[in-house]
């Protein structure tokens, strides 16, 4: 690394940035990139007693009130709501969190953009990379979950969880990397993703199971289907809550709620997230096209 | 020679906003394509900066010269052109950009030099000179939002300084600090000197750049209008470039234009050298130094006396004494004499501007700036000191008054 800094002196600024020398530039960055993601979370718990412990705070709350509000009083017909909840609001939590972080990632940073030249892309890439510490800690309540109602998980799907993974953090930053660049112009980007995620989350089979959006949405499924998110988080709901029908007995008739697709094996979830991965991945290089565009003017327009 | 830094053909264009559409609608109607005016900050730079020299960068306030500067350092991106630099770069173009408030001195210096492009082992090596540069061993693990401003620069400056850049790009922002650590810079900035850095400096006061520069560029509207030889750009800075801006219209207020700048006041008070005060009548001189950047013809010089409440007390200048300054170039001095001060106890402020003789211009205009004060050991009272005598018949009384 230091060696590499000291052999490459020479710099040549032009109008435009090549995609590859754009990435190249990141990848060089990328010490840069864990030292603002360690910056993020340390200022965002300095000073404050409980510190990280306010992370999986959050994910607990959560919890109580749907678990109080769609088992107990709406009574859905999912057993073990806590364990099947869970699965997807960590998932929601890292897309929320590293989105709406990294669309207001450079504005925020507006004192640095203005007077320091880096690989600004750095920027959005370390809100995400906050939000997925984040999502780490929060698994703690997901892990501490399972253990309290001895889980048993489909040890079959967990491979597919690093898979969901990638996908999920691709896709955020290839749109979180859009939308910070957007936001620089016109601020009205970050207010709007801010409500776009509100809507976002009811979309996203997370408090609801997505096989019965399935049934009901019928030759109109492929439109909930275009959600990436969706994907990740019925990934999720599959390796670690694992039930994909659940039976509820009363008074001799037993009735049927679907959570989960049928039928569908470990390759069919890859196939999909295959998917997800390949058009993140296309949004990513319209993302880095669009922000190596307008970066070079960032200086003068915050 | 070769060059540090090559400029080929550079121009950058910003685009002003003209108008802002007030609500979402229009906003959505125009979105992405709002109208605005195209302003071309360079226009077709060619500038090749020579290794192992310092350069400076003249022009006046939107020149263009700051773009060039962030082009080069690289926080802009030219429309049009291309810059190549040889080595690695760093600019002090503000000290301590992006210091995190929350964050201790010490997390800051590994922030800071990981923006700037060092490693952490490299940091790691660095730190305790970084420190001790800065003179903060003390304060090193407290949270930067309790530095002063003093503090802060003095570490931004010690960052940035330690990353033992090739090129070395500085935009006026030494003039910070207290006056050690000023000193402490500007040595640090000789060292570089001396060890064949390349190093630019960007800058309106031509002083500066013919002092410390082997090689200068002046800017105008931004386009290059010289370059080579120090003493040439300032001389075509000075004569050349600083056109008068445009005549503003009867009605219209002054427009400045900063070509005569007052550069230090000075007061004599012959009758009482000694004391830091005056007493009333006592004489007085107020020595103005000043310099001009660019010739100007017959410019007027006023200064009035303002008391602690704020009203003017005196005013006079060279227009109202029918003096005429003629040609002035260069430095220079004027002194407003006074044969006595007739005023009483209190602190007096001192306004002084320069100004074209027919009042379209202002050259410079410090208001309030410099102080003195008055003390009356008498026992009068008033805010003048008249010259009294009292007289008065019969003489018995007179004897009563002064027992």
């Amino acid at each position: 690394m230091d060696t590499d800094m000291l052999d490459r002196p020479n710099r040549l600024s032009t109008a435009k940035v090549g995609l590859w020398q754009r990435i190249g530039d990141i990848w060089r960055a990328r010490e840069l990139l864990v030292a603002f993601t360690r910056t993020e979370l340390k200022v965002k718990y300095k000073n404050s007693v409980l510190g990280f412990m306010w992370s999986m705070l959050n994910p607990a709350l959560y919890l109580v009130v749907f678990y109080v509000v769609f088992q107990l009083i709406l009574g859905s017909g999912i057993p073990n709501f806590p364990i099947f909840l869970l699965s997807g609001l960590l998932v929601w939590n890292l897309f929320s969190v590293g989105l709406a972080g990294a669309t207001g990632s450079v504005v925020a940073n507006a004192g640095l953009v203005r007077k320091v030249s880096f690989a600004r892309e750095i920027l959005p890439l370390a809100s995400v990379g906050g939000a997925l510490v984040h999502f780490f800690l929060q698994s703690v309540v997901l892990v501490g979950a399972l253990l309290v109602f001895r889980w048993d998980v489909a040890v079959a799907y967990l491979p597919l969880l690093p898979v969901a993974l990638v996908a999920l953090l691709m896709f955020t930053a290839a749109l979180g990397t859009l939308t910070a660049a957007m936001n620089v112009r016109l601020r009205d980007v970050a207010h709007f993703v801010e409500l776009a995620l509100l809507a976002w989350f009811w979309m996203t089979p997370i408090v609801y199971p997505y096989d019965l959006v399935a049934e009901k949405a019928g030759k109109w499924l492929f439109l909930y289907q275009l959600n990436p998110v969706t994907w990740v988080v019925i990934t999720f709901q599959r390796a670690i809550y694992g039930k994909v029908r659940a039976v509820k007995v009363t008074d001799g008739v037993a009735q049927v709620t679907k959570i989960l697709p049928k039928g569908a094996d470990q390759w069919w979830y890859l196939w999909h997230l295959g998917i997800v991965i390949a058009a993140s991945f296309a949004l990513f290089v319209i993302a880095l096209s669009f922000f190596g565009r307008v970066e070079g003017d960032f200086a003068e327009e915050l | 020679m070769t060059s540090a830094i090559s400029v080929r053909g550079v121009s950058k264009r910003f685009k002003l906003a003209h108008e802002r559409y007030p609500s979402l609608k229009e906003r959505m109607i125009h979105f992405g394509n709002t109208p605005h005016e195209d302003f071309w900050a360079l226009r077709g730079i060619d500038l090749e900066i020579p290794e192992g020299a310092t350069t400076g960068l003249l022009g006046h306030n939107g020149s263009g010269k700051s773009t060039l500067l962030k082009c080069i350092a690289g926080i802009l991106r030219p429309t049009a052109g291309e810059i190549e630099t040889r080595g690695r770069v760093a600019a002090l173009l503000e000290l301590g950009a992006g210091f995190q408030s929350e964050l201790t001195g010490r997390e800051n210096v590994f922030l800071n030099g990981a923006i700037l492009g060092m490693s952490k082992r490299d940091l790691a090596q660095r730190f305790d000179d970084i420190v001790a540069f800065a003179e903060l061993e003390q304060f090193i693990d407290t949270q930067v939002r309790f530095y002063s401003s003093g503090m802060y620069v003095r570490l931004g400056f010690a960052i940035a300084v330690s990353v033992e850049p090739d090129i070395l790009l500085v935009d006026e922002v030494l003039a910070v600090g207290d006056e050690s650590f000023q000193r402490k810079c500007l040595e640090r900035v000789e060292q570089f000197q001396r060890e064949g850095r390349t190093i630019v400096v960007v800058s309106h006061a031509p002083d500066l750049v013919s002092r410390i520069c082997q090689s200068a560029a002046v800017l105008d509207h931004g386009q290059l209008v010289s370059s080579g030889d120090p003493k040439e750009a300032v001389q075509v800075f000075r004569e050349h470039l600083r056109k008068t801006p445009p005549r503003p219209r009867p009605g219209e207020p002054p427009v400045t234009d900063d070509r005569v700048r007052v550069t230090g006041v000075r007061f004599e008070h012959p009758g009482s050298p000694e004391r830091a005060f005056l007493e009333p009548g006592e004489p007085l001189s107020v020595h103005v130094a000043f310099e001009v950047d660019a010739p100007v013809d017959d410019p007027v010089f006023t200064l009035m006396i303002y008391d602690a409440e704020g009203q003017m007390r005196h005013g006079s200048g060279t227009a109202t004494e029918h003096i005429d300054t003629g040609h002035l170039e260069g430095p220079g001095e004027v002194v407003f004499a006074f044969d006595e001060i007739p005023l009483l106890d209190g602190e007096y402020a001192i306004t002084l501007c320069v100004t074209s003789s027919d009042g379209a211009y202002i050259y410079d205009w410090q208001e309030q700036r410099y102080h003195f004060e008055v003390r009356d050991p008498s026992r009068t009272f008033g805010p003048d000191d008249f010259a009294v005598q009292i007289s008065i018949q019969p003489a018995a009384i007179v004897d009563r008054l002064t027992s």
